[in-house]
């Protein structure tokens, strides 16, 4: 048993060629996430893992096991999809013990698991109901049931939680990883929301036009992104981009229209080692800062001139709409539940949390 | 001058003006069904003959519907419906299934091979009686000589009672799978995909997947297909008209083509309406079946 591997898989539709080439591992009982723009390829991987759709080249392996060509059944896998996809005509207990029924299991053996699924679901009251008298969020309930019952090798999760509202989403997120934290299986989880990817994964794997970008921790990816497309990607609100030259000699700076800030220690060193001086720094909104209200302004804080054009209060902290020169930035600034809507003037930037990248290809310099 | 700030005029619809409206679509109705269906019910309470005057037809009152409680004929043409529904309902349900079920996926040709298959429906039923009735003609049809080329007797296919019911049974087979065919195969392709894989993962095989899931699917849609197919049973005239007109004997006289040949063979007006009577009866509950089993796309929508 070794999770599930994807080993040079590629995806072609035709003459468009969907996923080049990918190689990637899920260990065993791990929490992974793929996230990815729609259209980056995240769902036909999932197929391809659920053997919904056939490799065009490469092997997939399941718990050891090579089951590039083998049936969906044959996969010990459970399904989770984005419509629910509860069949219309079964009660609650019909569609959760639909797959032991299938398999020929006894029947007091299916009855013991559903019962103890719709236990874990909070489900016991609705098993005789169907689908169709149930809220968005019961099926939802429902569809998961149905994956656990069958005490699969591995979990495949195809934007489960897109149809839900706001407040429904976060709470069956949290339902999510606690049944994670239960039943130990492998999860393999696809999103196109960042939020998602980052509360529940283990792992985050993020993809753009069927390739990945990077693979790692949720902390990984936020803090030291490889490139441009997933520091863009990964945080909320996103990323600000800034054109930029790299000048000086000893001390590296970045200058462009509005701001010059001096890089730190590391990026400096970084940088020297860069040929190209044409850059673009990355600025998160949260780290921007107020003198006196987080930042204090030193070597490490860098000031640069913001103007506002709306500040929205959101409570303790005040979301900036502004501008440096002509070029738009976001900004979120903690301030306190009682402060006056802030004014265009100098902000302060933390230094330490500036991230730079080429501006041709797009990686990071670091 | 209009003042911007006064409450705008508000639009009272008068409690009548829905039904002026549906006045003209009413009107055609009654015109063109409704009265009809009256003037057959009064009819039936008079034994009238083509070709004499209406005022001097005795009214004979409900005789005629006593009549035909104990008439022979009249049981005899029901009994010969039922037998032709049955034969034909349940082979024609079973093909068109299959045959939905087997050109449902999109592969290369199906949908020139669907245009062929849904032709025979789109053939005046007269022009498909006359088509058969060559066909099956005991001298000249192509039946027995396709049947004499593998060693079979030429048979009188409209001349034998079992015969000519197989023939009117095969003919409507023909005329009306592909009607069942194309029901089924919209249903099929409406069927929403994720559940369809649902299935296939949670591990159903070929027959299980069609057994289990997109059959009970769609069981709306096949119990509606049902029940169109046994209205037309019951008003099935033109093509056994030419194909058999009835005969040999009863052997294939519909309900409907008994009706016609009561009123226009043996110039029993009055009688002839009553039977009609019955039939729209019987056709009116199988239509109000289908209000019952209701819209078919109605589960559709909250899967």
């Amino acid at each position: 048993m070794s999770g599930v591997k994807l080993s040079g898989v590629m995806k072609s539709f035709g003459e468009t060629t969907v996923i080049p080439m990918m190689d990637l591992q899920f260990d065993e009982g791990e929490f992974v996430v793929i996230v990815g723009p729609s259209g980056c390829g995240k769902s036909t991987t999932l197929r391809m893992i659920a053997g919904l759709e056939p490799v065009s080249a490469g092997q997939i392996f399941i718990g050891g096991n090579d089951v590039t060509w083998a049936p969906p059944k044959e996969r010990d896998i459970a399904m989770v999809f984005q419509s629910y996809a509860l069949y219309p005509h079964m009660d609650v207990s019909g569609n959760m013990s639909f797959a032991l029924r299938l398999a020929g299991r006894p029947r007091d053996e299916v009855k013991q698991r559903v019962r103890l699924a719709a236990e874990m679901l909070e489900l016991t009251e609705y098993l005789d109901r169907r689908p169709r008298d149930l809220s968005g969020g019961q099926r939802q309930r429902v569809a998961m049931g149905r994956a656990i019952v069958r005490d699969a090798y591995c979990f495949l999760f195809d934007e489960p939680l897109s149809n839900l509202d706001a407040k429904l989403r976060s709470t069956m997120r949290t339902e999510l990883a606690i049944l994670h934290k239960r039943l130990k299986r492998t999860m393999i989880y696809v999103t196109h929301d960042q939020i998602e990817a980052m509360t529940m994964a283990d792992r985050i794997v993020i993809m753009d036009r069927g390739i990945i970008q990077q693979v790692g921790t949720p902390r990984d990816v936020y803090n030291t992104p490889v490139n441009r497309f997933v520091a863009g990607f990964i945080g909320s609100p996103s990323m600000n981009f800034l054109k930029a030259q790299l000048t000086g000699s000893d001390g590296l700076r970045v200058r462009g229209k509005g701001f010059d800030i001096p890089l730190n220690p590391r990026l400096s060193k970084a940088a020297t080692d860069h040929s190209a001086r044409d850059v673009v720094i990355g600025l998160r909104p949260e780290h921007f800062s107020v003198e006196g209200a987080g930042g204090t302004r030193s070597s490490l804080f860098a000031p640069i001139d913001l103007t506002v054009e709306v500040a929205e209060y959101i409570g303790s902290s005040q979301f900036l709409a502004a501008r440096i020169d002509d070029q738009p930035v976001t900004a979120s600034i903690e301030v306190g539940p009682d402060s006056a809507p802030l004014e265009s003037g100098e902000y302060l930037f933390d230094t330490n949390r500036m991230y730079l990248f080429d501006r041709k290809s797009g990686m990071a310099i670091a | 001058m209009a003042n911007p700030s006064a409450p705008p005029a508000t639009v009272s619809i008068r409690p009548l003006s829905p039904y002026f409206f549906i006045l003209p679509a009413v009107a055609i109705m009654v015109a063109g069904l409704v009265y009809p269906v009256l003037q057959a019910f009064y009819l039936s309470l008079f034994d009238w003959k083509i070709g004499t005057r209406f005022e001097d037809a005795p009214f004979v009152g409900t005789r005629h519907f006593v009549r035909m409680l104990t008439d022979d004929n009249v049981h005899e043409s029901i009994w010969v419906t039922l037998r032709f529904g049955f034969w034909t309902i349940t082979i024609e349900m079973f093909l068109g299934v299959s045959l939905a079920l087997l050109l449902e996926k999109p592969i290369r040709g199906a949908s020139v091979f669907r245009t062929i298959f849904i032709l025979p429906l789109m053939i005046s039923p007269v022009v498909v009686g006359l088509i058969w009735r060559y066909l099956f003609d005991a001298r000249i049809g192509w039946i027995n000589y396709y049947l004499g080329m593998v060693g079979i007797e030429p048979q009188v296919w409209l001349g034998d009672p079992e015969l000519a019911f197989f023939a009117i049974v095969f003919t409507d087979i023909w005329q009306w799978t592909p009607f069942i065919f194309i029901i089924v195969i919209a249903g099929l392709q409406a069927l929403p995909s994720e559940i369809l894989e649902a299935s296939r993962i949670d591990g159903a095989n070929w027959w299980q997947h069609i057994l289990f899931v997109k059959l009970p699917m769609i069981r709306s849609i096949l119990l509606i297909a049902l029940l169109l197919r046994l209205i037309d049973v019951f008003r099935a005239l033109e093509v056994m008209y030419i194909l058999t007109g009835g005969g040999p004997g009863r052997a294939t006289e519909l309900l409907s083509l008994h009706i016609y040949n009561r009123a226009f063979e043996t110039q029993q007006l009055g009688y002839a309406s009553a039977i009609s009577v019955l039939l729209i009866l019987i056709v009116f509950g199988l239509s109000f079946a289908i209000l019952v089993a209701g819209n078919p796309m109605k589960e559709k929508s909250d899967i």
